[in-house]
């Protein structure tokens, strides 16, 4: 890791516009994928 | 000033330390915020609350420990590098206050926006594990007329407010048992959608015995999305999910589920496996999809307790350690094919909305049966106390409509302080009832297995980014 002596290296950093936006028109439940409890929190915006 | 009378302390006088004093005091205040995990021998450090990931080296990973043990950091050579990231707000808790609030203000305020409907209470296969009871919801087998698909379609549009896109989801039981009525739903959905603005995508859910050349040229083309129920290599698929007369059906569907994707081209599809205590390699059924040539693959825990079949405690470690090695075959594999877990965007999403609430069972999906009954998700089909109204009269529970909206993260049991929480968003309401009764309050092992994928989901960014 520890290039030019850093210990830390940051990978990603999300823009915060992005982490905090929304116009709810998307999908939010597990019915088109997993089906079986599991929320699509973790996917990205379908618009 | 010194008071009189007593030696000054030490700190007080020298600036190197007093500033070094300074340091440890800023970054212990957002300690909490640093989630730190290991995955495929890779060290990182989440931000609970910014997003941001870091990797990092050994010992930089000590002085996070020792932080969070409240251990004494000062001289630590890597002070100042994680004082300069948390000047940067790299890690910071700065603005989980104002979502706490967005959160507060999001409540009622929802629409419905997509509806499971449950065309055939009914079924051509008898999984073991089978949530819906061979899929009859332990009820009497039925299926769905036209008249209340229809309706359906009707109350989804009048319920949705001014939402344009709109979920309809065919479901049981088989839905192929009742191909006319999907074909009927379709159609008038999209007559409807011209008159109304609305624009609807389907999905459709299948175990695949039912389909000939016209059903899969038919789902081929009408249908935004598939999933498709196998579940891996051929003995564990058979095990738990055979046919009436007790034989497997891996044999009978695996060409037809293959036939369907190559016809859908580039739309999207899943195939959707589920794994038990006796598949506890699960990782190797995932490897078996992918090498039958499925791309987009999903295979879940069972739900249930009790059962042969059903995860235990004990089988937690085994299952943490068979999500890291698919993540690490996976990064190996240069990520040639996706498994639903492990997908996380970091560039677009997802939204605080999501983050917040997860899944919108029982406020912005809703389920149907075969007679229109309305349930806040294919989970709870058939929970009496969980009938929310009908697609002729409407919902008659609003009061359960207002708990499911109300239960956010923030009030449920454990989120709160849930190192994943905004890429959970208060995980499956189901869940939390089977388990516990109460729809806020989680299921201790599926957070446990929900953790862990997501460490593994952004290891595998990490890794995948790397490659380039
Ligand atoms: S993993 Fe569990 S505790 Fe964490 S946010 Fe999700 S439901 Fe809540
Ligand atoms: S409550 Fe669970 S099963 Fe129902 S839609 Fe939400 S995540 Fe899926």
């Amino acid at each position: 890791m520890s290039k030019n002596g850093s210990h830390f290296k940051v990978l990603f950093r999300p823009k915060a516009e992005t982490f905090r936006g929304g116009c709810g028109e998307c999908q939010t439940s597990c019915q088109s994928a997993c089906k079986t409890s599991c929320t699509v929190g973790n996917q990205s915006c379908e618009r | 000033m010194v008071a009189q009378g007593r030696p000054p302390s030490p700190c007080v006088l020298c600036p190197v330390i007093r500033r070094e004093g300074f340091i440890i005091f800023e970054v212990s205040r957002v300690i909490g915020d640093i989630h730190p995990f290991e995955v495929g021998g890779r060290r990182f450090l989440l931000s609970v609350t910014t997003g941001a990931l870091v990797e990092v080296d050994e010992e930089a990973w000590d002085l996070v420990q020792r932080l969070k043990d409240g251990e004494d950091v000062a001289g630590h050579p890597c002070l100042a590098e994680l004082a300069e990231l948390v000047a940067e707000g790299v890690f910071s808790q700065g603005e989980e206050e104002l979502w706490i609030r967005t959160a507060r203000e999001a409540r009622g305020r929802s629409v419905v926006k997509a509806l499971c409907l449950n065309v055939a209470h009914s079924c051509n296969m008898r999984c073991r594990y089978c949530f819906a009871a061979e899929g009859t919801y332990r009820g009497e087998r039925a299926v769905m007329s036209r008249e209340v698909g229809r309706r359906a379609v009707d109350f989804l549009i009048e319920a949705s407010g001014a939402r344009r896109n709109l979920e309809i989801d065919f479901f049981g039981g088989e839905p192929l048992l009742n191909m006319a009525v999907v074909r009927e739903v379709v159609d008038y959905a999209r007559a409807r959608g011209e008159e109304t603005g609305k624009r609807f995508r389907f999905t459709l859910t299948t175990n695949g015995l039912l389909l000939d050349e016209e059903t899969t040229r038919y789902l081929a083309e009408n249908m935004d999305n598939v999933v498709l129920s196998l579940d891996g290599r051929p003995e564990v698929n058979d095990r738990m999910r055979p046919l009436p007369d007790g034989s497997g059906s891996y044999d009978r569907v695996v060409d037809r589920l293959l036939s369907l994707i190559r016809r859908r081209g580039d739309r999207s599809y899943y195939v959707r496996g589920t794994f038990t205590r006796h598949n506890l390699d699960f990782a190797a059924d995932v490897l078996h999809l992918s090498s039958l040539g499925f791309k987009n693959i999903s295979v879940e825990p069972a739900i249930g307790s009790g059962r042969d079949w059903s995860l235990r405690e004990e089988d937690l470690p085994r299952v943490l350690r068979e999500y890291e090695e698919l993540a690490v075959e996976m990064a190996s594999r240069g990520g040639d094919f996706e498994f639903f877990h492990f997908q996380i965007d970091l560039e677009r999403g997802p939204c605080l909305g999501k983050r917040l609430k997860g899944c919108g069972a029982g406020t912005e999906y809703l389920a149907v049966t075969p007679a229109g009954e309305l349930y806040p998700c294919h989970q709870f089909v058939g929970e009496a106390e969980f009938l929310l109204g009908d697609v002729f009269d409407g919902i008659h529970r609003m009061d359960l409509v207002r708990k499911f909206s109300d239960a956010d993260l923030y009030q449920k049991r454990g989120c709160p302080d849930c190192p994943v929480r905004f890429y959970c968003g208060g995980g499956c309401y189901a869940n939390a009832y089977a388990r516990h009764g109460d729809i806020t309050h989680p299921d201790e092992l599926g957070c446990a297995l929900h953790r862990r994928r997501v460490e593994c989901a952004l290891y595998l960014q990490a890794a995948l980014r790397e490659r380039g």
